[in-house]
């Protein structure tokens, strides 16, 4: 079984998380803290393997951890799972992640992508890990399935992205300075249509 | 105006969505807790809008502010609103964000059952998916009952990617409702065979998972995984299966033999990391459950070193860890095959990553020998030196402290050597661990009397030194080694060689800076070393230096009166006056020294740490009772002084009487010296002083090994002579003999090879070998724990829960699946807290065959009737829900195929079983298939005894499974098949002492045989009562009892006894009642007079049979008892119904209260020597059977296990219901077989031999 998996930067803070067993959130950050303390002091060159971490656990818990760029991907693991096996499985899942959410990887990016859309990496790691124990190990498989499902939320029009970009600019207006002489007209256009909310 | 209303339409219409706000926080990093407060505000009023979209998208949000930690559980019904959208996009956005923040607590999920029921059948796939996905996260115990034929419909999908998913959540269903697992473990099983390898692969997850938590329940898929491993090319799905095995293996080694030759093709072949590292987990997991040491393995465990050797050396760190990991395992059961590659783990020391290293040491703990101890720990000092970090430098200080310490210092042949190792760890600065070097320290100055000189000499340095150690206190943890060195040298100031000195170095201002617990040792060792001091100097008759040292004494001592510690305080008090006193009399030329010294006379001997427990309550005493009336407010019990070495004896063994006269006390005092010459854990140097070492039984079973090399061993003796076992004297005899010859020799060896510190030369390893058997893990065990490997779960374990057998027909939980399971789970858990473990393995079998007869007849009706319940159950759901949700409930198609699945179930899995016992075995089909059959049903495969199947003759399994089966007809007919079952008895029997023998053992350790073999539950049944006079109703009751002794009650006696229904006819109201003696009763139901009757809980159909069980309290069991009985019940015929009784009579034979607890023979000779037992014997005339037949019988009838057994002799032991103590010693030569019996209770004694008897008079 997986017990939690947590991906956060070069400083702590989470990107990612997932626990397959239930935290309360102050327990969850101390987790994430602990987690962080023991595998950034870490050199690069050493094993991917860490026992110990006494919040999450005990003596039957690994903590697996990968550190790509300025990500840790950190898989908390119960011995039923067999230790590379799931390094492989970060190793495919978080590159898997990078190409998925953007066309190509680079240092930086890679972490700013994984900000913006925590959802859509949720989407993705759904398809590989579903309750703690592991859903798909075929690549092919999981990105077919991923990507009918954006088709699918593509159809329905999404979340109000493209919308919400377009009006972001009028969002950030600060009213009193801005002349009463301005836009004036093109707001006054609007003002029947949106009486009804 | 206008535009402020105009922008406030904007805001809601578009407000932020995940990607602003996580901008917005990124730009607000100084304020960034106030920026999400406002965020928090805005989402709570985005939520309060009709518009689903701004819902969602609030949602969202919030999923982000979980993960930052903020407790969002508030918005818990506003995620449901969203989940029940019917936009795929919002629904996945409600059920991401309630996986993250829902947990069991969560009041609304269980507003959600139906919505998620809506989900699970959208005709939408990726509905269901993202419904499952979610489930699984969040899955309570209500959902899971409520959800679980939905989602077992949906293992049936025709979509895998939902197949995969719900077979995969079962798993969650299981642990949160595991009454789910046996209805839909056929199904389950089924998918191991799915054409998808993504459903397989989920399905093998699973089972994986399942049988690591309860691997015996899942023996009978063996083959199956077998064939899956052998066929499948997923590496994910080969690497669980082989996971499984390792786990599987313990259970049945036989499964071993046959996995080793396909896991060592795969490790030849795979160029999968992963993949060879598990086979080679496995293999090794293999080996350790065969017995070791079979040559043809050895080339498996040469390639699994090799492989790991191969991994270890790879320039991956992951896999250097793993090989070292892996390493650690073979280390344990395959020591020699590790030692060789000694070079390359001490290669890994000098790794760069701690964890390797770390790994790298906890081999090295088993990787000593005598020869290389000194080598190994030489090359970690020269670590301890280099290490920077103080924590693997700590983690090596304890390691060498531990290396050289395991097995009471086993491969330590130096002691001066240890003693220089432990204070160059003493220049360590800013360790943890003094307090640990300081034990050691002191645990070997006290145990190794030779070494005493050379460790005070050391010690006085160190104190000398003590400024260097003590530089910046503070953060020094290393002041706790002059603890050490304090004591040492004020208890063995003789040895001192510059007493003076030391005695000034003690009393030095600096001391007083150390912590105060130091200080008081400082000071009360100061006054011994005064003594000792005066001692020397009134031998000179320089009466000067006498006082000048009380001078000193005076003149320091003050310091420490003005202590802040109160200990330091008082002692420096105490001993001031009394220096000063002295002093007086000093200067009067008194003579003082004799009397200061007796002051400390004395010496002192280790006390194991857990004497103490071990000391048995004297007789009479009774300690809960209050000597004095209790005042109003009892204090808190003293706790016992954690001190491991007391300086005066434990008080137990004082006398107790004060009235024992001074006759008396010198006749103990020599009984006392006689043991403690006899004792072998009796540390002593020379023959002389003798100082007594508290005895009591089981205190001497704490190794306190001998260990000194260069002085005369005491040799590990003999108990008291005169209640010696022949057998055990000409053993040790001859120990002891060897032990001396070699002792003179390793005395001339050390005297030529002193001061050259590698002295081990190859005589000395196999010196003191034979010195000790230490054998702690049955001690340590509270009296009547039994070796269980279910000691260590967790009682809150779910997956306990999921300990149901899978293999039994699914019968009775048709009916109430609830219900049955627990009533099968309860004796379980019971017996995990110490019940008699012959109780309750049998209890399975006896139902399965019960609710196969059961089955037949009752399956329509109770079908019907758990129809019912379940719509029941569901129609109360729906009411609750549909005014929330307005979802309408489906329950469609689910329960009939549920039905199905229960009624093809049986079948397959008996054949199964028999299936996994063919194909272990290797043999030919059995001949009679009803038998085999019986086999299958009756005893899964689990039950096979262990000790049977390491051998490997092919038809043998099969005959002890047979022998079972045919128990199981005994049920029936008893009588007829009496004189066969005897037959067939010895047949099994030869068949266990077979193997043992030929396992090339001569005595046959208690354990490996008996214990391990589940006795046949029926031949210990009897006819109890049978209505003979078959009249009117053609209706008849047998009555078949077996009594047990309930080890978790000393006093209380199980009665099982098996109902069987003989007649045409239906019997219920059963009452079973019987009339209580003064010594017996029957436990009945709070509430109920002693003259009631107790209901037995079932009714009888036509031709079944079942069990009760009743629990009888016994005041005193030396004496075998009868009781009369009747038991009345309720015939009913078709047209009519009468009330029949029938009476019987329970016979308690001395016998059923026995328990068979197994023994280990050094315990068992300590419980002889305790002189405690009265002893009797037997002869039995004319016995014509084998003697381990003989032994089997007296094993099974009259449950003792076999302690010891030496050709035609055997000892042989067990326990009463009340802990009296019985040993048997049997002796046979031609057709006389002497048994040889101590007891504690002399009158028990004399009725068990009397039933012996009896058992062989019978044959």
């Amino acid at each position: 079984m997986i017990k939690a998996i947590l991906i956060f930067n070069n400083h702590g803070k989470p990107r990612l998380i997932r626990f397959y067993q239930y935290f309360a959130e102050d327990m969850q950050q101390q987790i994430i803290r602990e987690t962080f303390h023991l595998v950034s002091k870490r050199d690069d060159n050493v094993c991917n393997f860490l026992e110990g971490g006494s919040l999450i656990g005990g003596s039957d818990y690994k903590l697996i951890y990968r550190h790509y760029a300025t990500l840790y991907f950190v898989f908390c693991v119960d011995s039923s799972e067999s230790e590379l096996g799931i390094l492989d499985l970060i190793q495919v899942s978080c590159s898997f992640v990078f190409v998925e959410t953007l066309d190509k990887c680079f240092e930086n990016v890679c972490e700013l992508d994984l900000i913006f859309h925590m959802d859509k990496v949720h989407y993705i790691l759904q398809e590989v890990v579903m309750g703690g124990m592991v859903l798909e190990t075929n690549m092919n498989e999981i990105v077919a399935q991923v990507e009918v499902q954006n088709r699918m939320e593509k159809s329905e029009g999404g979340l109000s992205a493209a919308p919400a970009r377009a009006v972001s600019a009028v969002k950030n207006m600060n009213l009193p300075e801005i002349p009463r002489n301005i836009n004036i007209g093109d707001i006054n256009i609007k003002v029947p249509s949106l009486s009804p909310f | 105006m206008a535009l402020k209303i105009v922008k406030g339409s904007i805001d809601r219409m578009f407000d932020k969505n995940l990607q602003d706000l996580v901008r917005g926080i990124r730009n607000h990093k100084e304020d960034e807790a106030k920026y999400i407060s406002t965020c928090i505000d805005e989402i709570k009023q985005e939520l309060k809008q009709d518009n689903i979209a701004v819902k969602a998208n609030a949602v969202c949000k919030l999923t982000y502010l979980q993960m930052l930690g903020y407790d969002v559980s508030w918005a818990a019904f506003n995620i449901v609103e969203v989940m029940s959208s019917s936009k795929f996009t919002y629904k996945r956005i409600g059920y991401l964000a309630a996986s993250q923040c829902f947990h069991e607590n969560t009041d609304v999920i269980m507003l959600t059952t139906n919505q998620i029921r809506k989900d699970l059948s959208s005709p939408n796939q990726y509905d269901t998916g993202v419904a499952l996905t979610g489930l699984s996260c969040f899955v309570t115990p209500d959902l899971a009952r409520d959800l679980a034929n939905d989602i077992m419909t949906l293992m049936s999908h025709t979509k895998p990617y939902i197949r995969k998913k719900a077979v995969l959540i079962m798993y969650k269903v299981f642990l949160k409702y595991p009454e789910s697992l046996r209805p839909a473990f056929p199904r389950l099983k089924e998918k191991l065979e799915d054409p998808d390898p993504g459903v397989q692969s989920a399905a093998v997850n699973v089972i994986c998972e399942l049988a690591r938590r309860n691997p015996k329940n899942y023996l009978s898929l063996a083959p199956l995984f077998f064939k899956l491993m052998t066929s499948s090319t997923n590496n994910w799905v080969l690497i669980k299966i082989i996971k499984l095995f390792g786990a599987l293996t313990p259970l049945e080694p036989r499964l071993g033999k046959k996995l080793i030759e396909p896991l060592t093709n795969l490790i030849h072949s795979t160029s999968a990391m992963s993949l060879l590292y598990e086979c080679v987990n496995t293999v090794i997991a293999v080996l350790i459950s065969l017995s070791s040491g079979m040559p043809n393995h050895s080339a498996s465990i040469q390639l699994c070193v090799q492989k790991l050797r191969i991994l270890i050396e790879d320039s991956d760190q992951n896999l250097k860890y793993l090989g070292l990991l892996a390493m650690s395992k073979i280390l344990k059961t395959h020591p020699k095959s590790v030692q060789s590659h000694k070079d390359l783990i001490l290669q890994c020391l000098d790794d760069k990553d701690e964890s390797i290293r770390l790994r790298a040491l906890d081999l090295l703990y088993g990787m000593v020998s005598k020869k290389n101890l000194m080598e190994i720990v030489k090359k970690l000092m020269i670590h301890v030196d280099k290490a920077e970090g103080t924590t693997y430098r700590d983690e090596l200080l304890t390691k060498i402290i531990d290396i050289c310490s395991q097995s009471n210092y086993q491969y330590i042949t130096n002691f001066e050597w240890y003693i220089s190792i432990l204070v160059e760890l003493t220049r360590l600065e800013g360790t943890r661990h003094g307090h640990l070097i300081a034990s050691q320290m002191l645990d070997v100055a006290i145990r190794v009397k030779a070494i005493r000189v050379f460790a005070v000499a050391q010690m006085a340095t160190l104190l000398d030194n003590a400024h260097l150690l003590t530089g910046n206190m503070q953060r020094n943890g290393i002041c706790e080694v002059l603890y050490a060195a304090a004591w040492i040298c004020g208890e063995f100031s003789e040895h001192l060689e510059n007493p003076v000195q030391t005695l000034e170095a003690m009393l030095r201002p600096k001391v007083a800076t150390l912590p105060g617990h130091i200080q008081a040792v400082y000071v009360q060792n100061a006054a011994k070393l005064f003594a000792t001091i005066l001692k020397n100097q009134e031998g000179n008759t320089d009466s000067t230096a006498a006082q000048e040292t009380s001078q000193m004494m005076i003149d320091r001592l003050p310091l420490f009166v003005q202590s802040a510690n109160l200990e330091v305080q008082e002692r420096a008090s105490c001993i001031l006056q009394l220096v000063k006193y002295i002093q007086k009399l000093q200067q009067k030329d008194v003579e003082v020294a004799e009397e200061v010294s007796a002051l400390f006379a004395g010496e002192l001997n280790p006390v194991a740490p857990k004497a103490q427990k071990k000391v048995p309550v004297p007789e009479g005493l009774d300690l809960d009772a209050w000597i004095n009336e209790p005042p109003s407010e009892s204090e808190s019990e003293d706790e016992q002084p954690k001190a491991i070495f007391t300086k005066e004896e434990p008080k137990h063994s004082r006398p107790r009487h004060t009235e024992v006269d001074e006759k008396e006390l010198a006749r103990r005092r020599e009984a006392r010296k006689q043991e403690q010459a006899n004792n072998p854990f009796y540390i002593k140097a020379s023959p002389s002083s003798q100082k007594v070492y508290q005895e009591a039984p089981g205190v001497e079973h704490i190794p306190v090994v001998q260990i000194d090399l260069s002085v005369p061993l005491k040799v590990p003796g003999l108990p008291m002579s005169d209640q010696y076992v022949k057998l055990e004297e000409e053993r040790r005899q001859k120990e002891r003999a060897e032990k001396k010859k070699k002792e003179k020799k390793k005395r001339k060896e050390k005297r030529s090879g002193r001061g050259k510190k590698h002295d081990s030369g190859p005589e000395s390893e196999e010196d003191i070998t034979p010195a000790h058997v230490v054998d702690i893990v049955t001690e340590e065990m509270p009296e009547n724990a039994l070796p269980s490997d279910d000691d260590d779960k967790d009682p809150n374990d779910p997956h306990k829960a999921l300990d149901i057998d899978l293999d039994k027909p699914l019968a009775d939980s048709e009916k109430l699946p609830v219900r049955s399971h627990r009533a099968a789970g309860a004796p379980k858990s019971s017996a995990e807290d110490g019940e008699a473990e012959n109780a309750t393995p049998q209890e399975p079998k006896k139902k399965s065959s019960k609710e196969k007869r059961d089955k037949k007849k009752d399956k329509e009706r109770d079908r019907k009737r758990s129809k019912e319940e379940k719509k029941k159950k569901k129609h109360k759901h729906e009411e609750k829900e549909e005014d929330l949700l307005g979802g309408q409930a489906e329950e469609p198609v689910v329960q009939s195929e549920e039905m199905k699945e229960v009624e093809a179930q049986p079948t397959s899995t008996s054949a199964e079983v028999s299936d996994l016992d063919f194909w272990l075995s290797n043999a030919p089909v059995p001949s009679n298939t009803q038998e085999a059959a019986t086999v299958a049903e009756a005893a899964p495969a689990p039950e096979a005894p262990a000790g049977t199947a390491a051998d490997s003759e092919p038809e043998e399994p099969k005959d002890t499974e047979t022998e079972e089966s045919s128990s199981k007809h005994k049920k029936k007919k008893q009588k007829k098949e009496k004189e066969e079952k005897e037959k067939k008895k010895k047949k099994k029997h030869h068949h266990h002492h077979h193997h043992s023998d030929g396992g090339g053992e001569e005595s046959v350790q208690n354990g490996t045989v008996e214990e391990e073999e589940p006795l046949p539950p029926m031949s210990n049944y009897c006819l109890l009562a049978e209505n003979s006079y078959i009249k009117m109703m053609m209706e008849d009751a047998d009555q078949v009892c077996d009594i047990q002794g309930n080890l978790q009650d000393g006093s209380q006696v199980v009665v099982s006894v098996i109902f069987e229904n003989k007649s045409d006819s239906f019997l219920k109201s059963m009452e079973f009642n019987v009339l209580d003696s003064l010594n017996s009763k029957l436990q009945r139901p709070e509430g109920s007079g002693p003259h009631d009757g107790l209901t037995v809980p079932f009714q009888l159909p036509p031709g079944v049979s079942n069990e009760a069980r009743f629990v009888f309290t016994v005041q005193s069991i030396v004496m075998p008892q009868k009781l009369k009985g009747t038991l009345t019940f309720i015939v009913k015929n078709e047209d009519s119904s009468t009330h029949e009784k029938l009476d019987f009579k329970l016979h308690f034979t001395c016998t059923s209260y026995l328990i068979t607890t197994p023994c280990y023979s050094d315990a068992f000779a300590k419980l002889l020597e305790s002189g405690d037992l009265k002893s009797s014997s037997v002869r039995l005339e004319g016995v014509n059977m084998p003697f381990h037949h003989l032994l089997a019988r007296i094993c099974f009838h009259h449950h003792f296990s076999v302690v010891e057994r030496i050709d035609s002799c055997a000892s042989m032991y067990s326990r009463s219901i009340q802990g009296h103590h019985v040993c048997l010693l049997v002796k046979t030569s031609g057709q006389t077989v002497s048994i040889d019996a101590k007891c504690d209770e002399p009158t028990l004694l004399g009725n068990v031999l009397d039933e012996i008897k009896q058992t062989f008079s019978q044959c």
